[in-house]
């Protein structure tokens, strides 16, 4: 059991509420910084991002924010130099996200040792695919005690979300619809059908909802349905702004209601 | 199956695969099931072909280059895909993936285009089936392509512009990727090279095939055997090379030779040359060679023509250039500028300054004599008559 399975497996009638940010935004220093504001502001875990040059599956404000932290210097080795401090400092679940390309460069499984040593718990690389991490890698991720996180979508099939709930070890992934990051989730009926349905399939893994999520009420429409939510966008934007530090708690109270 | 083509996993060896987040999983998967069965299909198969000829004009000419031949003491023939309707081999590709998109119920197309080779006969192809057609194109391209973005205008497609990254092929394909994602049901991705992920390369290469399925027959009339010496094309993600290849690939004494841009020279730090500065990575859904920082951050390429300026070459390529099958060299643009001017004076040619890169390479071989090379001559160089003025001064 490491954070993660700990953290769902304890709590009760929560509403889990989950952060998304970029490594090494705004500058290349803020990474634990921002973890323990966060920690400190009623997070139940954290979701940091490390940058690519060529995000597919994001919106316009996660492009940003990778493409500033790439130019402030970030990568996978400056963050695991970062994230020795981590545990000090931070004791909420930690996951790193990111594309797969600077995990093969940095080599897959000095990253999954890393991520051990930093005490990293989960890993959700949205471009990795399943059927490479069956044959070739699942064995490494689990012997550092990693979580691989899948996503589902509206379109993934059943048959498919029955596999990856016999490969998942954490969570599941449940995008509110197909979209790029920070586009904001408009709850129609069919929405409301989806959510319904992934909850009847009773899957054994626990399930946070994501992307799109922004503000109060999506967050509690999200948890109506699922175990947790995970925010993304909206945060990132916030790290734009001047005084950042001091406006999260606030931000956090707001999504939490 | 020859070693060089897919594997059932969608592998070239090690290279290949399907990169993706899930989001495109299930139109990625519906492709990868179906497209067999489709371009297979008879009713596919007969307006394939009536396309091909009735509207494309192909076969296209094989045409032995008498004055070219003359000048490097060897037999030199041109495979004319400069003589397509809207003047590349783009337009092999998009025919074939229209008709898949038809025939897969979607409403709606989209495609990347660096250039606007690809957009054009995308858009081409969109206007001859009224499909809504989309084209991503990079902010920087689009100003320096503005004939090419006016054509895909007229044809009734819409033209957006790729603002993010360093706005150029590789963000206009990033853009199309998102545009997938957020368009899940209705929409079919026209890619335009054999690059993305598994199915894209191996059915872009065969709708590319017909390239050299006909050079062989044309051979065998004119040469009285089905097969050359040697057969060269240029190679941006690798379309035309793949579909030059695809029916000598398996004839050993046959030796293809795949040329890449050097843009100012591999060492200048302004190159496309993929082979020489790539290492094994992912970018657009396929492993492959791919230019990049030690981190795996992508480096953007540079050729002066828009056409070779991509970071990576399709996951085929990768192999061949592995296995050895085929010969990756790569030619500056001051080469292959001079090789297009060459072809315009002793043939009366203009070609793509593309396939100009494919044309400079007979400079650097040597051959004995009665030889049979072919060229795959891409594309016809009128996108390029700004840059070929500018270049020479006329
Ligand atoms: C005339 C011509 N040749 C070659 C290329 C390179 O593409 P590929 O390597 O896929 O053939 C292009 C791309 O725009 C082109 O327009």
């Amino acid at each position: 059991m490491n954070r993660i399975n700990r953290l769902f497996a304890d709590k009760g009638s929560k509403r889990i509420l989950s952060i998304y940010y970029t490594a090494g935004y705004p500058t290349l220093e803020s990474t634990v910084d921002i973890a323990e504001t966060l920690e400190n502001a009623g997070v139940d875990f954290l979701e940091i991002g490390f940058p690519y040059s060529d995000p597919v599956a994001d919106g316009p404000v996660i492009q940003h924010s990778s493409e500033a932290a790439l130019r402030n210097g970030m990568s996978l080795g400056v963050l695991f130099e970062q994230l020795k401090d981590l545990r000090r400092r931070v004791n909420i679940p930690v996951l790193l996200m990111g594309y797969v390309n600077p995990v093969l460069q940095y080599g897959v499984e000095s990253f999954c040792k890393s991520c051990k040593a930093v005490g990293v718990d989960g890993v959700i690389v949205p471009d990795l695919p399943m059927y490479e991490y069956e044959e070739r890698y699942r064995s490494v991720f689990e012997e550092n005690g990693l979580s691989n996180i899948f996503l589902v979508t509206p379109q993934t099939s059943e048959e498919r979300i029955r596999k990856i709930d016999d490969l998942s070890t954490g969570f599941i992934y449940l995008l509110s619809s197909s979209a790029t990051t920070g586009k904001n989730l408009s709850v129609s009926e069919n929405t409301e059908a989806y959510f319904s349905r992934i909850r009847a399939m009773q899957l054994k893994n626990p399930v946070a909802i994501g992307f799109g999520i922004s503000g109060h009420h999506a967050f509690t429409r999200a948890t109506d349905h699922a175990d947790g939510a995970i925010v993304g966008s909206a945060f990132v934007k916030l790290l734009g702004e001047t005084d950042y530090s001091r406006k999260i708690p606030q931000f956090i109270r707001q999504l939490k209601g | 199956m020859s070693e060089y083509q897919v594997n059932e996993k969608g592998y070239y060896g090690h290279f290949g695969g399907a990169y993706i987040p899930e989001m495109l999983y299930p139109n990625v998967e519906e492709l990868r099931q179906q497209y067999l069965a489709i371009i297979h299909s008879d009713d596919f198969r007969q307006e394939f072909d009536k396309l091909l000829r009735d509207y494309v004009g192909r076969p296209s000419p094989l045409y032995p280059a008498q004055r070219l031949s003359e000048r490097y003491g060897t037999n030199i023939f041109l495979k004319r895909e400069d003589l397509n309707h809207t003047g590349a081999h783009k337009i092999n590709n998009t025919i074939g993936q229209i008709l898949l998109a038809e025939r897969l119920g979607k409403k709606r197309i989209i495609a990347e285009t660096g250039a606007g080779q690809h957009g054009v006969a995308t858009a081409t192809v969109c206007a001859l089936k009224g499909l809504k057609c989309v084209v991503y194109m990079g902010a920087i391209d689009i100003e320096r392509q503005a004939p090419n973005v006016a054509r895909m205008k007229m044809m009734g497609a819409e033209v957006i512009a790729a603002e993010s990254g360093s706005k150029t092929l590789k963000d206009a394909t990033n853009e199309a990727l998102r545009d997938w994602i957020n368009n899940p049901v209705d929409t079919h991705y026209i890619i335009g090279s054999v690059v993305g992920p598994h199915p894209y390369p191996d059915m872009v290469a065969r709708f590319q095939s017909v390239i050299s399925a006909e050079t062989r027959k044309q051979l065998l009339e004119k040469t009285g055997r089905e097969t050359p010496d040697h057969v060269i094309a240029c190679v941006g993600g690798g379309s035309n090379a793949a579909g030059m290849f695809y029916h000598f690939l398996d004839d050993h004494d046959v030796k293809l030779v795949a040329v890449e841009a050097a843009g100012k020279g591999v060492d200048s730090g302004e190159s496309a040359a993929t082979t020489v500065l790539g290492r094994e990575g992912v970018l657009h859904g396929s492993r492959s060679l791919l230019m990049q920082t030690d981190d795996g951050q992508v480096i953007e390429p540079y050729s002066i023509s828009a056409g070779l300026d991509y970071p990576g070459v399709g996951p085929q390529h990768a192999w061949l250039y592995e296995k050895g099958r085929a010969t990756y060299v790569n030619i500056t643009d001051d080469e292959a500028m001079q090789a297009g001017l060459l072809l315009t004076r002793l043939e009366g040619i203009i070609p793509a300054i593309e396939s100009a890169h494919a044309l400079a390479q007979l400079e650097k071989m040597t051959f004995k004599g009665d030889e049979n090379v072919v060229v795959c001559l891409s594309g016809r160089g009128d996108k390029d008559l700004d840059n070929y003025m500018k270049y020479f001064g006329f």
